[in-house]
């Protein structure tokens, strides 16, 4: 349990500080030395893309802006991907993706997911890798951000100069400019943090080069080895930080290319994490409020603590199919790197499911069933962290859920910062939650009630574990996998499209309209009586709200198949 | 700020410049949410992330750590390329130290785990099989054998076993090879990476398997 705490303590004690970066450097309406150090190359894209940076808009522009961008991200990369045969920087020769895999992949990407139904180093080319995937692993999770300081602006700051601005605040005002938004995070965020993550993995052993594979003849005989390689590093990089997750190579992080020590293991571990929680601070400073956050920080790390100790937990017990063969009270090793163990290894599970990030370092396929059980519970609750941004923009549809609850509770007319919570805003948060269980348990159900579209590979309780694994990864934007499944077939491919949008663009830009709905509306001054969302009660009842949505949601979905697998193994 | 903006001149100015500024603004917003800016947008951001930083980072990294960069190969004394130190090898004589079970054969391009869950009884029957091979080969009684041994990586490659799954080769290798077991022990422990603080301790087959057979080796820039 060791290496887990100190981890723990160096994800914080990095997070910090670029939280504090992040709250400055990302907030529109304070000027910093920062403005003139990014600002030029800043302004000289936005004005050769068209983007006028006064502009301010509405919530649904807002909202119509983000998804028109990723209707023609997809469009062109799909695109890319299936005519990448005839396309440069392919020297291994690789052929275009048939229709609907590079949909899927796609899609995938570009909403955050990067669930992989191909293999990367052997059917994408240098172009599709870095042209088409890279740059949307850089987009997709500053749009994640860029909704978040939307919200952040409109619903959570507290007003500045009070009485001025809420007399004029019949005055429909922005929430923003998604462009400005999206070049600041990049340019400011994630581009410096990726080129030196990429910079540490190469000098770990990570491939950079536009060379193609190596190949190799074996000491021992038998066939020659091809190493695939690649511009490796600058992806992996991003990846981490994005909570991306598609990596290079097939297995992602398992790879000793991918992820060749056990520094650079540490480093892609953090690179998890990272962002996610230096965002909660940043959103903190931003807003100016710091208490309401440290209460949310307080729900994710007890989530995290709990789900990553239960996966460390579960792995470092033996493999029941060794009992007998190899020594007893080894941990399960099957599907994982030696140069990690079994505890680094379910560290990163459990973090890369708590963020939506998705990358793996083992094969979460052959984790004991309660690893897999913890793996899943973290991709259902999808907001321990969760992904760049998304991760507490599904918080706050949670909070919203309990300020409604908890108003009733207390007898109140239900509110939030003061502003009414009516039948229009519940409505949609209810449907945002709700979509999750009705896609995931249903796409799954039609998936197993007909075998031949199921494509599992192990028998069983585990069988039905792979296909709902399957799709709430798709839903949760995780990408993750328990990879024996046979997806790379049609019917794969197009239900987890459906499932990758909703649950991408539905708890993102839901509390987006829920914030412009409540800005339009008067404010009623804070009483003794008003819900206070700073208190240790309401911070419970947050945690409480999660844990009852999805308990009911999906516990006989998890006694199916993981409870019941452990249960014919332990006896 | 362009809501300030747009806020005080409406208190300055009369109502239908009000209105023309209004709708200026709704002209601005419109070419800001338009699917031509999506569009060049797009485009630009493809250039400068999907081609520019990858560019960098690889230039950079080539200048600083080009051994790294390029794979981490290893060539012998006549510049032959040998292999990657991070890449494991599939060995089969009994000459040479095994590596851990490979899902993938140690195919390189096709890197992949088993994916078999622990209740699976294929992975219960590939496990029992490998124990019988490697209890008649070392001598090894079943329920002694490192996990490591019965165990597929997640890659199909990985370099290296652990120094429990070493000691138990060392007698046979040093057997068939007719050498003393103590220097073979004492090449398994030149070759044994402590993991340092935050890793776990592990032997370099490949790296061990080449200086068995007294192949030097040097790394390729």
């Amino acid at each position: 349990m060791s290496a887990m705490t100190w981890i723990y303590a160096l994800l914080i004690g990095l997070a910090l500080p670029l939280g504090l970066y992040m709250g400055r450097a990302l907030d529109t309406d304070r000027h910093t030395w920062l403005d003139r150090l990014f600002g030029p190359v800043e302004n000289v894209l936005l004005t050769l893309a068209g983007v006028d940076r006064r502009v301010s808009l509405s919530w649904w522009r807002y909202a119509l802006a983000v998804l028109k961008l990723h209707v023609l991200l997809i469009v062109l990369v799909w695109f890319t991907f299936m005519v990448q045969g005839v396309l440069p920087l392919n020297p291994d020769g690789i052929a275009g993706m048939n229709w609907n895999t590079a949909l899927h992949t796609a899609v995938s990407f570009a909403t955050n997911t990067n669930q992989q139904h191909y293999s990367g180093q052997a059917e994408l080319s240098y172009f599709s890798q870095t042209v088409a995937i890279v740059t949307l692993q850089f987009l997709t999770p500053a749009t994640g951000l860029a909704v978040l300081l939307a919200i952040t602006r409109t619903l959570l700051r507290k007003r500045r100069d009070t009485n001025a601005a809420e007399s004029d605040s019949t005055e429909t005002t922005g929430v923003g400019n998604y462009y400005v938004d999206l070049m600041r995070i990049v340019m400011r965020v994630f581009l410096p943090l990726a080129l030196i993550v990429a910079l540490l993995l190469s000098w770990q052993g990570v491939p950079a080069t536009y060379d193609g594979a190596q190949r190799v003849a074996q000491l021992d005989g038998g066939s020659e080895q091809v190493i695939p390689r690649g511009p490796v590093a600058p992806m992996v990089a991003i990846k981490q930080l994005g909570t991306n997750g598609g990596g290079w190579y097939g297995p992602n992080s398992s790879v000793p290319l991918e992820n060749p020590t056990a520094i650079a293991n540490i480093i892609e571990t953090i690179a998890i994490l990272l962002i996610p929680v230096a965002s909660l601070i940043a959103v903190g400073v931003i807003s100016g409020r710091r208490r309401l956050m440290v209460g949310i920080g307080a729900v994710m790390i007890a989530f995290s603590l709990i789900s990553t100790t239960l996966v460390v937990v579960s792995e470092r017990m033996p493999n029941a199919a060794l009992s007998g063969l190899a020594i007893a009270d080894s941990p399960n090793l099957e599907g994982k790197e030696l140069r990690f163990g079994s505890e680094l290894s379910a560290l990163w599970g459990s973090w890369t499911t708590q963020t939506s990030n998705g990358s793996v370092n083992a094969m979460h396929d052959s984790f004991n069933p309660l690893g897999g059980l913890g793996l899943m519970m973290d991709m259902f609750v999808n907001v321990t962290f969760g992904g760049v941004g998304v991760g507490l923009i599904g918080y706050l549809l949670y909070l919203m859920l309990a300020a409604f609850i908890g108003s009733l509770m207390i007898g109140r007319a239900p509110e939030l910062f003061g502003k009414p919570l009516e039948t229009r805003e519940m409505r949609w948060i209810s449907l945002a939650i709700l979509a999750q269980p009705l896609i995931i348990l249903g796409l799954s159900a039609i998936t197993l009630a007909f075998p031949t579209l199921t494509g599992n590979s192990n028998p069983g309780f585990h069988g039905l574990s792979q296909v709902l694994y399957e799709y709430t990864s798709a839903f949760a934007n995780n990408g993750s996998g328990f990879e024996g499944l046979g997806d790379a077939t049609p019917w794969w491919n197009l239900t987890c499209v459906l499932a990758l949008a909703i649950g991408r663009f539905l708890p993102m830009l839901v509390p987006l309209a829920v914030a412009g709905w409540l800005a339009d509306k008067r404010t009623a001054p804070e009483g003794r009586g008003t819900l206070s969302l700073e208190t240790g009660a309401f911070v419970g009842l947050t945690a409480g709200v999660i844990v009852i949505v999805n308990l009911l949601g999906f516990l006989p979905a998890l006694v199916l198949g993981p409870i019941a697998e452990q249960l014919t193994l332990a006896w | 700020m362009a809501t300030m903006n747009k806020a005080q001149s409406a208190k300055g100015r009369t109502v239908s410049e009000a209105r023309r500024e209004a709708a200026r603004e709704n002209v601005r917003e419109s070419a800001t949410t338009s699917w031509l800016t999506a569009l060049r947008f797009s485009v630009l951001m493809a250039l400068a992330l999907g081609l520019i930083y990858p560019l960098i980072a690889v230039g950079l990294s080539q200048m600083w750590f080009p051994h790294q960069a390029s794979g981490s190969l290893i060539a012998d004394d006549q510049g032959r390329v040998v292999g990657s130190t991070l890449v494991g090898q599939q060995f089969g004589n009994d000459r040479y130290f095994q590596g851990r079970p490979s899902a993938v054969d140690y195919a390189a391009d096709g890197v992949g785990g088993s994916n078999l869950a622990p209740s699976n009884p294929e992975l219960r029957e590939r496990a029992e099989a490998d124990a019988a091979r490697i209890s008649a080969r070392d001598g090894v009684a079943p329920g002694q054998i490192p996990a490591d041994l019965l165990s597929a990586s997640g890659s199909g490659i990985d370099p290296h076993i652990s120094p429990a799954a070493a000691e138990i080769q060392i007698e046979r290798v040093a057997r068939v090879r007719s050498m003393d077991p103590q220097a073979v022990r004492a090449l398994v422990e030149r070759y044994r990476d402590s993991g340092g603080l935050v890793g776990e301790p592990v032997v370099n087959v490949l790296k061990l398997n080449l200086a068995l057979d007294g192949i030097a080796t040097h790394p390729v820039l």
